[in-house]
């Protein structure tokens, strides 16, 4: 492999990595990147994949050199940009080939970009620091770069902040920003991740047009399978600090030569719904009809308008189901999720727990009725207090509602087992346990309560897809065994199909579409959903059975036509 | 905006109240007698009694607050009861010598202050960072008498640069009104460098962590433009809060730093008003004040919309 960069260094490649070794700061270096090699040509789209902490960021980072001061080191290897070595460049030379040879946009367009600075300002500086451009020229030239990206109303643009556009927007800037002096390379670490699926497909058919018209390079980093399907010329896979595997795009889906890459694609959940399950139970514990949120922001001069979050929110769930809300940011499903839990007041509707309305109910009235339904939280990192042992999480509950202490105690052990984990945990602390673990921690802690209904909001989106399909697994398992009823939300349609035996579909606070998941995401009659699915990436790829899904076959859009 | 400012106006007239309220009663309920100072040691009660009762000290507490808010919504503050001259007269000549030095000492402070902040933020963890926040609890430590004889030994009875004490007016040329303000000025922003240096590491310590900082070094930006204008603009909210406190705070808070270099300020007249029990010059004094915060606070208020255009009112 090492000989195959050599070569393609003459070859006048864009990007060559040799042999990358990184390393933490501090008297014991641990290694993070144990001899990364890669190579990007003229105009290609190289993806570079993998879960959390395989080192992927680490790479891109390195590259614009901007790994954090002291806290991670380059120790040896190469990084040429366009034959130029970054690592042994002069901080001064280092700053000139940013934003000129190499750029880079980030996950995050809610805080990537100032927010004190106007668009045109932050987009200006760039200009001004590394080219002799005028100021009629810099304006000139900030105008068309935004309409490069198209953007609308280029002068409204110029003159807002960050936080009067939308994420899509923003990350319109970004581009905008990174590519303003045509560099040959750029970056793109997970730049769709924080978007909904319809503003990523819209950001990535630019990136493509772009790349295209421009011809840039593009090393995108992501850890979206379907994404790379979609947009990658070649793909190197990583792990702890390692590439794994590298080749066309066509090869590692179809033929992926390592268990690892096989694992990762075999977890990405199909986009085609599973079998509906027999239903086990009538009871229907829990439902709403017509409920409706308004956020009001209370003024002393005039009445002002309130925000409709939710209106006419009609859901049924019957013991031992599991039923998604999905959506896109805004659509209203966590306020369905924290109206359902009582975390706010809803202003209109009922809902109804085991047959008993629980909007209107006194804090004192509601402390029964919040055994019954119990709440696990997106980010497990933060849901659980980082000071409370395991144990002390899982057993506050039960104590508060007089159960004895050992006794608590024994069903923690007890729930931890049934999670997957030693009984031994009750007495470590969160920071212990990974991210997957602590998830099944948050469901153990939410089991205690002996709850009927467990509503999980966007419970598995910050994990990694193999640890997401063993909580799924998990999920189902729990719910065959104790009969709980789930209430899903997610934005991911490819969980939502996998786990939910219903769907409803939410859009700007209204329900879309509400039905048996293989009717809503097999055949969707509405045009929303319809929008939704075909903005999922890597909709034509079977992943788990490394073949494109036949034109026509289950799952495709020709299917549902 | 206009809005906002108009209310917080509006709302700032129930405090004034509150604290003119509070500041009579505090003064009338504790003890000590004005009629006994002004009389001497050697007066009869007869005589302590007329002056009491050419005062107006003899009137029923609600009858002599009310003559007196009275007054001061006419803008009469009262005279003094001790030198007979008009309270605003006394505080007018008072004012400058308190307001210069409380000026140049935020001057001095933010010029020095800030760059300190920012760059021990910049270098954390260095030598750099460890000797400017060993520079910060030193400012704090010592009084600020200490270090106000220290620079005057040092300054000017060594190397004979500035006089020893004193204050000369600003219309009387800017090398005697410099000369003599600046030491006391520099004393006196010892403390405040300390503590805004270190809000300053703080704040920036938290904005250098944030995205957008490593977007600005991504576009190859120079160090200087991505620590000043990216960073420290957002760091600049905290920053300004502890500033317009601490403006505030000085005004009130000179009482040392003037006797140590014999200014006649605000200070000065305030120790003097207490030791003499003269209610009208104390009286108007704690409402100066207290105005003062209220208006720096209003300042600050607004001043937050400017640095961060996600505020708005």
């Amino acid at each position: 492999m090492s000989a195959s960069t050599n070569a393609a260094e003459k070859t006048g490649d864009v990007l060559v990595v040799e042999d990358l070794v990184v390393e933490t700061g501090g008297r014991n270096p641990a290694t993070i990147l144990g001899g990364v090699s890669l190579r990007v040509a003229p105009g290609e789209t190289v993806c570079l994949v993998g879960e959390s902490g395989s080192g992927k960021s680490v790479t891109s980072l390195a590259t614009m050199g901007l790994l954090p001061k002291g806290a991670l080191v380059a120790r040896s290897g190469r990084i040429l940009v366009e034959g130029e070595d970054v690592l042994t460049a002069r901080p001064a030379r280092l700053r000139q080939l940013r934003a000129t040879r190499m750029s880079m946009i980030f996950q995050e367009p809610m805080t990537a970009l100032n927010p004190v600075l106007t668009i045109e300002s932050q987009l200006e500086e760039v200009l001004s620091a590394h080219s002799q451009m005028g100021a009629k020229e810099r304006r000139d030239r900030i105008r068309s770069i935004l309409e490069l990206v198209k953007l609308p109303d280029v002068e409204r643009m110029c003159r807002s902040y960050p936080h009067q556009l939308s994420g899509g927007q923003r990350q319109r800037v970004m581009i905008a920003m990174a590519l303003v002096l045509e560099p040959k390379l750029l970056i793109a670490d997970e730049p769709t991740t924080a978007l909904d699926v319809t503003t990523q497909k819209e950001i990535l058919r630019l990136i493509a047009e772009i790349q295209e018209r421009l011809g840039t390079s593009v090393l995108f980093i992501t850890h979206d399978m379907g994404v790379v399907a979609d947009i990658a010329t070649r793909v190197y896979v990583m792990r702890h600090g390692e590439i794994v595997e590298e080749g066309p795009i066509q090869r590692i889906l179809e033929t992926p030569q390592r268990d690892y890459t096989r694992d990762l694609l075999a977890s990405v959940p199909a986009l085609h719904p599973r079998e509906g399950r027999a239903a086990t139970s009538r009871e229907v514990v829990l439902s709403t009809s017509e409920l409706g949120m308004v956020y009001r922001q209370p003024s002393l001069f005039r009445k002002r308008q309130g925000t409709v979050a939710a209106t006419d929110v009609n859901l049924t769930l019957t013991r031992g189901r599991t039923l998604g809300v999905v959506g896109e940011s805004g659509s209203g499903k966590s306020t369905v999720a924290r109206c359902v839990m009582r975390l706010i007041d809803p202003t209109a509707g009922s809902i109804r727990l085991r047959g008993e309305e629980i909007v209107g109910l006194s804090r004192g009235a509601l402390r029964p009725m919040r055994k019954r339904i119990q709440m696990i939280f997106q980010d497990p990192n933060r849901s659980l207090n980082p000071r409370l042992t395991v144990g002390d999480s899982i057993t506050e509950g039960p104590i508060n509602y007089g159960t004895a202490p050992k006794a608590a105690r024994e069903r923690a052990k007890e729930l931890l087992q049934l999670v997957g984990l030693p009984p031994d945990a009750v007495d470590r602390h969160p920071h212990q346990f990974s991210g997957g673990q602590r998830q099944r921690i948050a469901i153990a802690r939410a089991l205690a309560m002996e709850p009927d209904v467990l509503v999980a909001d966007e419970a598995v989106s910050a994990l990694d897809v193999s640890v997401q399909a063993q909580v799924l697994d998990l999920l189902d398992e729990i719910q065959t065994r104790l009969g709980v009823a789930l209430l899903f939300i997610t934005h991911d349609l490819r969980v939502a199909a996998q786990i939910c035996d219903e769907v409803v579909v939410m859009q700007h606070g209204r329900v879309v579409e509400y039905g048996p998941t293989a009717e809503v995401l097999g055949h969707p009659r509405e045009a929303y959903t319809r929008q939704l699915i075909e903005a999922a990436p890597g909709r034509h790829w079977d992943f788990p059975n490394f073949r494109p899904l036949a034109p026509g076959g289950p799952g495709s859009i020709e299917a549902m036509e | 905006m206009f809005a906002y400012i108009a209310r917080r106006i509006l709302a700032s007239v129930p405090v004034m109240i509150v604290v003119a309220l509070f500041v009579f009663l505090l003064l009338r309920l504790t003890p000590g007698d004005p009629a006994a100072i002004i009389a001497g040691d050697m007066a009869t009660p007869a005589q302590l009694d007329q002056i009491r009762q050419s005062l107006g000290l003899n009137e029923p507490l609600v009858t002599q607050f009310v003559t007196w808010s009275g007054q001061l919504l006419s803008g009469d503050f009262g005279r003094s009861l001790i030198s007979r001259t008009p309270v605003l007269t006394l505080i007018g000549q008072r004012l400058e010598p308190t307001l210069s030095l409380a000026i140049v000492t935020m001057i001095i402070t933010l010029v020095l202050s800030i760059p300190m902040g920012v760059l021990a933020a910049w270098r954390h963890g260095s030598l750099t960072d460890s000797a400017v926040m060993a520079v910060s609890v030193l400012g704090f430590s010592i009084p600020v008498f200490v270090t106000g004889y220290i620079f005057i030994q040092i300054f000017a009875i060594d190397l004979r640069i500035f006089p020893v004490q004193g204050f000369k007016s600003i219309s009387e040329g800017l090398w005697p009104f410099f000369s003599r303000i600046f030491l006391p000025a520099l004393t006196l922003a010892t403390i405040y460098i300390a503590l805004i240096a270190r809000m300053t590491r703080a704040a920036m310590l938290d904005v250098l962590g944030e995205d957008y900082v490593r977007t600005a070094r991504a576009k190859g930006l120079s160090e200087r433009v991505v620590l000043f204008r990216h960073a420290l603009r957002n760091a600049a909210v905290p920053i300004l809060t502890v500033v317009g406190t601490g403006f505030a705070l000085m005004i009130s808070g000179v009482v040392v730093t003037e006797s140590v270099f014999n200014i006649p300020g605000l200070g000065r007249l305030t120790v003097d008003a207490i030791l003499a029990r003269d209610y009208p010059v104390i009286q108007a004094l704690i409402l100066l004040t207290s105005g003062i915060y209220v208006v720096i606070n209003l300042l600050i208020d607004i001043s937050y919309a400017f640095m961060d255009p996600r505020i708005r009112y």
